[in-house]
């Protein structure tokens, strides 16, 4: 049975963690984080290596529970709706909270097909099973949001390995947005990436939090100030400070956080 | 003998049994001649299959220089005294039982694997797998009894009375042969030896396929099944049909389990429940006997080698893929 997730309202946050802690067999990751993610626009986790920025963003869409020993409690609101409720589908929750992994992984199917692959398993486009054509848009469509339409139009059979490892995340990302997501979270997303396909995702990924909340991890302060509208600061496994990006990045309260901008710590 | 003597002589002793056998030549040597003996043994077992190969061959050459090559294939005649050796009903034998053995055990095999591999929590799986691999300890004599005393009269007695009456009109479930032994009683014997190897290696390879895969496919909303279906067999493909020939490999050069319940008798089999004659029956049935008869004992090798040959191939060409997996 699956819960149906009402739309977002734009006016509340997006996202609310309410004391969610996190488990690795008997080492206490994550604990009690309070935190909110605005609706739209760019929220950066940053932190030392090994402060829980991956954690905290793979629990938001439920992947982190997939590892072997880890325990999540807590709750995470999705306009209103606790994700973690026994009820929730995952698929659903998948579907609308998107992800691109730090390295792209194209699944072992055409550049066309990789695109096309959630919305077929999804039904997206039953109605033009006739002709196909709905589909040939919407992935050229997520092809040019994605900014690798020009470089691949004229070879869509052509398998998905084939493509150097900056188009690869940029069809990665193609084939998240594909489905729609309300929410598309990024794991160090250019971490892999040469500076220029590097530069180039984060152009998309700005390009897109006029209407997509985007929830980025990053190692790199210069990235995150750079991408971010807000922030969230972790070390060691606790939240210790959030808020717009241009007051925390100017301002930070925390001594922490401080020394962390500062480049004394992490 | 005072204390300091004693000690002095022991000394002595001791250090002469050093010089005798552990000086620096004399352990040199034994290292060198021990090396050497390990060399040779590690080449003469890795040259064992050519010349094994060679040996059918030159042992067979007098059929082959007699006969030709597509009529001791293909021939149906199997009449030694009169000097006709067609193998095509032998061969056919061990094609019929080792289809229907693969027609039982891929499916369930595989299911098995996915379900260890994608399903199961490490422990679960590290407490199933061995069990699995029991299986391929067991001897072949004591499948070919559990065949005879449990197989044969199952089918005897409850699956050809309902092929009788539910699949009478299709010619595969005709029951001419009442006796249960055949085919069907060979295919689930060999089913259940080849389960292991295509269970283990199956398993395995699905495993290989990177987890960071899955996580994409879920990452948009595809379920566990959608995202095995759909990415994780297709990545594993190779591999899963590398498992099958391996364990067909094993199927069509198995023997004892085979000659126990599949019947022996030389025809060409119409119906799964009609007897059979594998190849690998005929070779452990006669060989040794009635030598006397020209050519019988060249004929024999013969099927020996085409039975060397085709299970090899399939071997190798499964090890190949294999290999290619891990290194990639």
């Amino acid at each position: 049975m699956s819960q149906a997730l009402p739309l977002n309202t734009h006016s509340s946050p997006h996202l609310r963690i309410q004391d969610l802690n996190v488990w690795y067999e008997t080492n206490h990751a994550l604990r009690g984080i309070y935190a909110e993610i605005p609706t739209f626009g760019i929220t950066a986790i940053i932190g030392p290596s090994g402060c829980g920025k991956t954690t905290l963003l793979r629990s938001l869409n439920r992947l982190l529970e997939e590892g072997e020993g880890i325990r999540v409690k807590g709750q995470v609101w999705l306009n209103e709706v606790d994700i973690y409720d026994r009820v929730m589908d995952l698929n659903e929750l998948r579907t609308r909270v998107g992800l691109l992994a730090p390295k792209p992984y194209p699944l072992p199917l055409s550049i066309y097909e990789n695109v096309a692959y959630g919305r077929r398993i999804h039904g997206l486009d039953v109605l033009d099973k006739g002709n196909g054509r709905n589909l040939d848009r919407k992935v050229e469509h997520y092809l040019r949001t994605a900014g690798l339409w020009e470089e691949v139009k004229d070879r869509l059979k052509a398998p998905a390995s084939a493509l150097s490892t900056g188009q690869q995340q940029r069809l990665c990302l193609a084939r998240a947005l594909a489905v729609e997501p309300e929410i598309l979270l990024c794991d160090e997303p250019t971490s892999a990436l040469d500076p220029i396909s590097a530069q180039g995702i984060e152009e998309q990924l700005i390009t897109l939090k006029e209407n997509t909340t985007i929830v980025i991890v990053t190692h790199l302060l210069r990235q995150a100030s750079r991408m971010a509208d807000y922030v969230i600061f972790l070390w060691m496994g606790e939240l210790v400070e959030c808020g717009p990006a241009k007051e925390l990045f100017k301002n930070p309260k925390d001594s922490r956080t401080q020394a962390y901008l500062m480049g004394k710590i992490g | 003998m005072n204390e300091k003597s004693k000690f002095l002589k022991n000394r002595e002793k001791l250090s002469r049994h050093h010089t005798k056998s552990f000086s620096k030549l004399s352990r040199d040597r034994k290292d060198l001649a021990a090396h050497k003996a390990m060399r040779a043994l590690a080449i003469c077992v890795s040259i064992l299959v050519p010349v094994f190969i060679l040996v059918l061959f030159l042992r067979a050459r007098p059929i082959l220089a007699t006969h030709n090559i597509s009529t001791l294939l293909f021939s149906t005649t199997w009449r030694p005294n009169q000097g006709s050796f067609g193998f095509f009903p032998f061969i056919m034998g061990t094609l019929w039982v080792t289809m229907v053995a693969m027609i039982i055990s891929v499916p369930l095999s595989l299911l098995t694997a996915i379900y260890l591999a994608e399903y199961t929590r490490p422990k679960v799986r590290a407490f199933i797998m061995p069990l699995i691999d029991l299986l391929a300890g067991i001897p072949s004599v004591v499948y070919g009894i559990w065949g005879v005393l449990t197989v044969v009269p199952f089918i005897q007695k409850v699956v050809m009375p309902s092929a009788d009456r539910w699949l009478g009109f299709s010619p595969l479930f005709q029951t001419s042969n009442p006796t249960g032994y055949g085919v069907l009683a060979g295919g689930i014997v060999l089913a259940v030896m080849v389960f292991p190897i295509i269970i283990a290696v199956s398993e395995e390879v699905i495993r290989t396929v990177p987890l960071g895969l899955r996580e994409a496919s879920w990452s948009v909303g595809a379920s566990r099944w959608q995202t095995i279906r759909r990415i994780v067999l297709r990545r594993a493909f190779p591999g899963v049909i590398a498992a099958v020939m391996l364990g067909f490999s094993r199927a069509f050069g198995e023997t004892m389990a085979v000659l126990m319940v599949v019947g022996n008798v030389v025809q060409i089999p119409h119906s799964i429940f009609d007897a059979a004659y594998p190849l690998t029956a005929l070779i452990a049935n006669n060989y040794g006997e009635m030598m006397s008869i020209p050519l019988y004992d060249a004929a024999l090798l013969g099927a020996a080698l085409i039975l060397l040959l085709v299970v090899l191939t399939f071997n190798i060409g499964s090890r190949l893929v294999l290999a290619r997996i891990s290194y990639s």
